[in-house]
């Protein structure tokens, strides 16, 4: 007799009917999701009230496939979409999931501002070092010299710090993990999303068709191997010592974690003070 | 169509220019979501927002740029909210993509334009009406959307609270297409009371989740209700080719039939979109179609012409896109000739000419912007055109 299967528990957060999914054996993004759908199990939301916002790239479709109200939105535009979302329905959770290529270069300075302004939102920026959807070009991540089709004799720019970036604009939580590190992302991811303000979490994760085979690094396996002899556990660390370089030691953790206003708490306690009794506050639309 | 919420609208008679009038209108049609980006002509619209948003109960974010604020109001409009932005010139043209986005999601938003001279930073002050086509075109693809073209600030005030229930109506964005000279000037505009202004509220679907398509057009109509996040639904939204529940699909089938009615639900509802105003059609050898700062003009030459006792007539667009073209085609079996003033050179001349398909002539009155016509030009052409 054969035992009966047991439902993945992952399984009610996704669109079945849109699987399988575009990814390819050994990619890291599937993880992540993976590991967001135990963070949102286990945080109890009605999940009628959460809502995911994409941008575009091979992490850009995260969106299509969680059973969420989901968004598919621009290159680079999720977080001012997310943001706007946001703002006119503040009784969301609303969380980006994009890509380094997405959020920190096309959408650059949106994330760098939304920080800033400390906008409610969980950013997942999952870090594949390239951009994967346009078949593996240089992105402001890609470490030096690593190959890239753009720079087929090695990257010669300097790299983004994400974690840096984002906490030196204002971020209030921010976190490093790699896609080897499945609890440690589910529950950072369950941290952030019991908080509120712009909250920031990087998965270094592979891509075993373009990053890791143009670098002669192996496959998907081989790169979880890797993660797990690199990686430095470094809580609380400063964020000017977490920079990546190729190949070197992976500094990972929660490096972030502070509380200051919202931008809607912002936004609110300034224009009450300033109007007193004539401030009439935002209410969320009804249907009429 | 419902009535507007009282609590906002600032009825009475003021003395307004028209990028105010805009803020007025849009309050009135019971916008409450706006993210913007300044810039010249058109920053008066935004400032008054974010004086008057707070006081009824709306939201307003200046956003780091244009590409912000112009996904911002989609997010603020996919919420439930109404929403729009404003823009001019270099920025209309960086918020071409969401407009192109916005009609693929058939999200129902406006965007006003006050249109300034270009091409790229060109004369930021001064006027022109050198967007019309790219207001048509201007995002990649291909797709239709409205535009409106208000000629005072009395219809800045109407024609937004219209292009907010035309969007509504359509999920489709719809499109203020000002010029800095109808931006600026200073008139008086009448406000209604609330419960005469007609206001689309959006079109909630009663369907339950499961049932209801986001992407499928209601019954006996070509577009599709509404639902907002939060509602157990489970919608998405892609700017990706899609079909009825929004899901992506890559076939050409999938995008016929999805290009398809973005593109009939304008086309063939022209009849219920299309807005003009037309003066002394009848008997008429000559008519100017004109819009915006430029009818205004030509008003004084067609006076100037009567005078001379040429039988002219005037056709004003007011909307702009779809293009009222079974009325240019009527009118074309009937004229010896179309005199159209536009400050461009030459651009709803050219919609004009291919309606007109040599039936009769089409005589353009170019201008590079910067300033308004000489009605004296225009008076020539239209003594040139009736010869």
């Amino acid at each position: 007799m054969s035992a009966a299967v047991r439902e993945n528990p992952a399984d009610k957060y996704l669109r079945k009917e849109r699987m399988p999914s575009i990814w390819c054996p050994g990619c890291g993004i599937g993880t992540t999701v993976n590991c967001f759908t135990r963070a949102l199990d286990a945080s109890g939301y009605d999940l009628e009230k959460v809502a995911v916002v994409s941008g575009i790239g091979c992490t850009g479709r995260v969106a299509g496939y969680l059973k969420l109200d989901s968004f598919h939105t621009t290159h680079g535009r999720a977080i001012p979409f997310a943001t706007g979302l946001k703002l006119a329905r503040p009784d969301l959770k609303v969380v980006v999931y994009s890509g380094d290529g997405d959020l920190s270069a096309i959408g650059g300075n949106h994330l760098i501002h939304a920080a800033r302004r400390n906008a409610d939102l969980l950013v997942v920026c999952v870090n594949n070092l390239t951009y994967g959807m346009t078949g593996g070009q240089v992105t402001p991540t890609t470490p030096q010299p690593a190959i890239a089709s753009t720079t087929p004799y090695g990257a010669f720019e300097q790299s983004f710090n994400l974690p840096h970036l984002v906490a030196s604009c204002g971020g209030v939580y921010v976190a490093r993990w790699t896609a080897y590190h499945v609890r440690q992302i589910a529950k950072s991811m369950g941290e952030a999303l019991q908080k509120k303000g712009f909250r920031f979490i990087e998965i270094i994760a592979p891509c075993p068709t373009l990053y890791l085979r143009r670098n002669k690094l192996g496959e998907g396996l081989d790169e979880m191997k890797f993660y797990q002899e690199k990686s430095v556990v470094m809580n609380g660390a400063d964020t000017r010592e977490v920079s990546l370089d190729f190949r070197d030691e992976i500094p990972v953790g929660k490096f972030v974690d502070i509380e200051r206003p919202t931008l809607e708490e912002a936004m609110e306690s300034q224009l009450s003070k300033a109007l007193g009794a004539k401030y009439v506050p935002y209410s969320l639309p009804v249907k009429a | 169509m419902s009535n507007a919420n009282s609590s906002g609208v600032l009825t009475g008679s003021h003395y307004l220019d028209g990028d105010h009038a805009c803020s007025e209108g849009a309050i009135a049609a019971g916008c409450r979501f706006a993210a913007g980006y300044p810039i010249t002509p058109s920053t008066e619209v935004v400032e008054r927002i974010a004086a008057r948003f707070p006081r009824v109960g709306g939201r307003f974010l200046q956003f780091e740029d244009e590409l912000g604020a112009s996904i911002a109001l989609l997010g603020g409009a996919w919420g439930g909210a109404k929403a729009m932005t404003v823009t001019s010139g270099p920025g209309f043209s960086l918020m071409m993509e969401h407009i192109g986005y916005a009609a693929i999601t058939e999200t129902p938003c406006v965007y006003i334009n006050v249109q300034r001279a270009g091409p790229s930073t060109g004369l930021p002050t001064q006027p022109a009406q050198g967007d019309m086509m790219q207001a048509r075109f201007g995002s990649h693809g291909d797709y239709r959307l409205i535009a409106l073209c208000p000629n005072s600030p009395q219809e800045c005030f109407d024609l937004t609270v219209e292009a907010f229930n035309l969007a509504e109506e359509f999920r489709v964005p719809v499109l203020v297409m000002l010029d800095e000279v109808v931006g600026h000037m200073t008139e008086k505009v009448v406000i209604p009371p609330a419960g005469e202004i007609p206001v689309s509220p959006r079109r909630w679907t009663k369907k339950a989740p499961g049932e209801f398509k986001l992407f499928e057009p209601a019954e006996g109509s070509l577009v599709p209700e509404m639902t907002m996040p939060g509602e157990g639904h489970q919608i998405h939204v892609t700017g990706l080719t899609h079909d009825e529940r929004g899901y992506p699909n890559m076939t050409i089938a999938a995008h016929e039939k999805m290009q398809r009615r973005l593109f009939d639900k304008i086309v063939l509802n022209a009849d219920r979109i299309v807005k003009w105003e037309e003066k002394d059609l009848a008997g008429a050898e000559v008519v100017v179609v004109s819009y915006g700062i430029t009818s205004r003009v030509a008003e004084k030459a067609i006076q100037a012409a009567k005078e001379k006792g040429v039988k002219v007539g005037s056709f004003r667009l007011i909307t702009a896109w779809p293009f009222p073209e079974k009325q240019i085609l009527e009118m074309s079996t009937k004229v010896k000739a179309f005199v159209v003033p536009e400050l461009n050179l030459g651009q709803m001349s050219l919609e004009i000419e291919r309606v007109v398909g040599g039936r009769c002539k089409t005589v353009g009155v170019p201008h590079v912007g910067g300033t308004v016509h000489k009605p004296e030009v225009i008076l020539n052409a239209i003594l040139e055109a009736v010869r």
